[in-house]
């Protein structure tokens, strides 16, 4: 009898939240489990045997081209979300502390607009810009700067890079926008106050208030990249797979589904691996400012 | 002053420099839209609309388009939906697992679209399902929802809880609250989620490509015409017009959230009824 | 008026829990007819939650609550004869002035000619008139708290309830819808309770008041017995400024006690003179109220019939009034800890305000003291 009220409300709560929780574990934790359970099984010629295994484990581990995918994979997402947050850094500064307040809607306006165009169409362009043909070679042999157009900028993991750091842009810029906007901007005179030099108050005080959207930026970007399957494709030419790429190629071309779904469970606990060690770091984040 | 200013001026030049590198590659969208040349480099050749013109006779595109457009609707419908039942759930209740349960359905905003896309189509062949613009339509619903309940709950969560229980005091049913008073005030924030899950649906490759079989949507159709270089300054066409739309559309979901914002603190009178 | 004590809410034995949080702990009260009832009280004591029972935006745990004798526990909010101000206003923001106020009308049967001239009458009461075609957010703090009143009083509620209505008014405008809403309820008739942690709000707009601590109903009273004879000391500090000082039982009958007093000697105190201490108080303690003693100077005139030597400590001016801090001679006879007590003097035509360090005179009556035991 004492819970009466409790429960009202969790029932409400509950037949409310029915329809969406339904839907995602019809179209998402059932699938995801499904295969979780392949992952286990072994592979047979065009069908599935059911019959526990470490073996597809094994080999996402031991397999030298597997990991070396893997690595890559690790390695782009790592130096992609590096540039990306580093680039994006000022321009969130520049937005939240130097725009006036009525045009910084107009700013991230501006700054949101590239994201919502076709992002194949997008990926695609810097294949252009990159290109043998493409606008920097045509540019620079056209001034007579260089002979022969210039190979090592494109099909290579610093194109795929470069391409990637492009699409997340307004995805970091955002998180630390938002952050830097909630710092008191009394904090930093107070920091100026106490004789502390721009640049100490700088290091001291924004940057540290601001590491939560900084920390949320990364994980935005370093997520989506990790498992992106067009840019390797595109820009790649097919020769530098990532771990989407690697994945999709083990479920349908060589249809060896358990070990398809081992990478793909590999991925998703890195992926989950990677967001609890920043998870972690923001929480002590927020603790230190307490 | 004059050294905030100096550091103003060359973040200034910095954020100039940024935009540009932004805008770089769309900004070459119509200038290969527009050239007659068949290959796309430099030089630029003449002035032509060949490419639009051969766009729009285009039979398979206006397939992919159609499929797209049926597709990108439907799951934005869908999503928003799901999303108000989540999002009215999560802003007023308290329930049991509630961290766990809403953890769940936001899951796909941080999972790679590629894990949701071969999990599904393993369970739809291993049901014996056949793929359709249906099994897309499913996909992106689940990737737009979290969106959607972002998008909701902020609408949500800044409406006073007390007004809907003014409303239910001055004899109105719980249904009668929520539509004569929650439903117009939140009426922007199910209009920018229903614009930016039909934006996230329209331009979706990764799931269209695995679950569409063999119906073309406009990302896959894209694609597969990346592969022909005499089919490129058509797609340049192509992305053109689809720039123009996404900034229309992005202009008119702006439009409808500055009014929310002037609804809730009073700039704009609007007004319903 | 015939039936002037007739209750229009009653609340038996009110229990209500949120989960294992106890919020209301057996609430008995009864709720005159026309009556501007108060529930006061620190945040966190159960008022607000208790309104909202009354309301029936909560449920009970157990007991009952009636509203005009009828049983309202499985009546919902919409269906009952009460209607809100919140402390929001939450006017809905989408409409006018005038949607607002007849938000509630869109059941009734009536025409739209005389909803209309409805809600311009009730518009006028509030001293809105010619505002119906205002949107919600060109209208002040003071006039959604209007419409918020206009919008609930058009339904002719028996009961009309006030969350906290004042607190978001900045002090000029509080005081102004303090009367506003006293002249109000006297002119309408109907009842009123308000709930508030303001407890100078409380004396000053209600004919009674209940006093809430954590969950329970510590003093319910008129304002003057309030505050002349708060029931127990934890009342006494809440309500009102008063000054205590330790104190020994002599003797103890059933009409009073002898006592005798840090600073002020022995006095005989009547029975209703006698509240109750807290739990945690150590010994017994004697209270008064600030402005019932007075401090002697040239030509100041009492009434009272004690004098006590006393040397001013500090002096607060406040304009019209002054405090002054009193180090008591001899009240550091009991625990051997000497004793200030906080005077207030109205600073009238003709008296000087005196300087610390003055010796001087206090003179009080036994009448004003309070013992907490």
């Amino acid at each position: 009898m004492a819970r009466h009220g409790l429960d009202a409300e969790a029932k409400k709560g509950l037949t409310l939240i029915a329809p969406p929780l339904l839907y995602a574990l019809a179209v998402l934790a059932a699938p995801l489990l499904t295969i979780l359970t392949y992952s286990f099984l072994k592979d047979g010629y065009l069908e599935v045997i059911a019959e526990f295994t470490w073996g597809n484990y094994a080999q996402v581990l031991t397999d030298p081209i597997v990991r070396t995918i893997m690595l890559r994979s690790l390695i782009v997402a790592a130096m992609v979300t590096l540039v990306t947050v580093l680039l994006a850094f000022p321009i969130a500064y520049y937005v939240s502390f130097m725009v006036r307040p009525e045009r910084k809607s107009m700013w991230l306006f501006l700054i949101t607009i590239p994201f919502w165009t076709s992002y194949l169409i997008r990926v695609f362009l810097w294949k252009v810009i990159l290109g043998y043909n493409g606008v920097i070679n045509s540019t620079l042999t056209g001034l007579g700067i260089i002979d022969e157009p210039l190979t090592f900028i494109l099909y290579n993991v610093n194109s795929i890079v470069l391409t990637l750091a492009h699409a997340y842009a307004p995805f970091a810029i955002l998180p630390i926008f938002v952050a830097l906007e909630k710092i008191d901007r009394s904090l930093l005179e107070a920091g100026r106050d106490l004789g502390e030099s721009r640049a100490m108050t700088f290091w001291r005080v924004t940057l540290p208030l601001a590491m939560p959207g900084v920390i949320a930026a990364t994980l935005i970007v370093f997520i989506p990249t990790i498992g992106d399957y067009v840019t390797p494709e595109l820009i790649g030419g097919g020769k530098i797979p990532m771990i989407a790429n690697l994945i999709q190629v083990q479920m349908l071309a060589l249809d060896n589904r358990p070990l398809g779904s081992a990478l793909a469970v590999t991925a998703m606990l890195t992926v989950a691996l990677v967001s609890v060690v920043f998870l972690f770091l923001n929480r002590r984040f927020l603790r230190m400012r307490q | 002053m004059s050294q905030r200013s100096f550091e103003g001026s060359g973040l200034r030049i910095y954020a100039i420099l940024y935009l540009l590198f932004l805008y770089a590659p769309i900004a070459l969208l119509p200038v290969f839209a527009f050239n007659s040349g068949t290959i796309i480099a430099f030089p630029l050749q003449g002035f032509t609309t060949d490419w639009f013109a051969q766009m729009s006779t285009n039979s398979t595109l206006r397939r992919a388009l159609g499929n797209s457009l049926t597709i990108a609707v439907s799951a934005s419908i869908l999503a928003t939906c799901l999303g108000i039942f989540a999002a009215r759930a999560t802003t007023r209740f308290e329930f049991p697992f509630k961290g766990g349960i809403m953890g769940l359905i936001m899951v796909p905003m941080v999972l790679p679209e590629i894990i949701v896309a071969m999990s599904l189509l393993v369970v739809l062949l291993g049901a014996g399902l056949q793929l359709s613009i249906l099994t897309v339509i499913a996909g992106h619903t689940l990737i737009c929802m979290p969106y959607a309940i972002a998008i909701l709950s902020t609408a949500f969560s800044s409406l006073d809880k007390s007004l809907e229980e003014a409303a239910y005091d001055l004899g109105e049913t719980r249904w009668g609250a929520f539509r004569l008073v929650t439903l117009p005030l939140v009426m922007p924030g199910i209009i920018s989620s229903l614009l930016i899950s039909f934006t996230i649906s329209l331009d979706e490759f990764i799931i269209a490509f695995f679950l569409a079989g063999n119906e073309p949507t406009l990302p896959t159709y894209i694609f597969s015409q990346l592969r022909f270089p005499k089919q490129i300054p058509m797609i340049m066409a192509l992305g053109t017009v689809l720039v123009v739309l996404s900034i229309v559309l992005l202009a008119i979901g702006e439009y409808f959230r500055r009014r929310g914002i002037a609804r809730i603190s009073g700039k704009d009178s609007g007004g319903f009824q | 008026m015939s039936d002037d004590h007739r209750p229009m809410i009653e609340c038996q034995a009110v229990q209500k829990y949120y989960g294992d949080y106890h919020a209301l702990r057996g609430i008995d009260l009864a709720i005159r007819e026309g009556e501007f009832f108060s529930l006061l009280g620190p945040s966190g004591c159960g008022k607000t939650t208790l309104l909202r029972t009354i309301a029936g935006f909560e449920g009970i745990s157990s007991g009952a609550v009636l509203i005009d004798g009828k049983h309202m526990e499985d009546v919902p909010a919409n269906k009952r004869p009460t209607n809100m101000v919140f402390q929001s206003y939450a006017i809905f923001p989408h409409l006018t002035v005038a949607q607002n106020v007849a938000f509630g009308l869109r059941r009734d049967p009536r025409g739209k000619a005389e909803k209309t001239a409805l809600v311009e009458d009730v518009l006028k009461m509030v001293g809105l008139s010619g505002y119906g075609g205002r949107a919600a957010h060109e209208l002040s703090g003071g006039q959604r708290q209007r419409v918020a009143l206009a919008r609930a009083l058009i339904l002719k509620p028996k009961v009309l309830l006030l969350d906290e209505p004042l607190s978001a008014l900045d002090r000029k405008m509080r005081e102004q819808m303090q009367v506003e809403l006293i002249k109000l309820q006297r002119q309408i008739g109907i009842t009123f309770v308000l709930v508030t942690h303001d407890q100078e709000e409380a004396l000053v707009m209600s004919d009674r008041i209940a006093v809430m601590f954590e969950g329970e109903i510590a003093q319910l009273d008129g304002p003057e017995a309030l505050y002349a004879r708060p029931a127990n000391r934890r009342v006494a500090d809440f309500i009102g400024v008063m000054n205590f000082l330790p104190a020994r039982i002599l003797a103890e009958t059933d009409e009073g006690a002898r006592v005798e007093v840090a600073g002020l000697g022995e006095v005989e105190l009547p029975r209703a003179q006698i509240s109750r201490a807290n739990p945690e108080d150590e010994g017994v303690m004697v209270g008064f109220r600030p402005e019932t003693m007075t401090l002697m100077g040239p030509g100041q005139i009492h009434y009272q019939t004690r004098e006590t030597g006393a040397t001013i400590d500090e002096v607060v001016y406040y304009g019209d009034m002054t405090y002054y801090d009193l180090r008591l001679d001899g009240s550091a006879r009991l625990d051997g800890r000497p004793r200030t007590v906080r005077i207030s003097m109205r600073n009238v035509f003709g008296r000087d305000v005196q300087d610390v360090g003055t010796r001087t005179q206090l003179a009080w009556s036994p009448g004003s003291l309070v013992l907490f035991r």
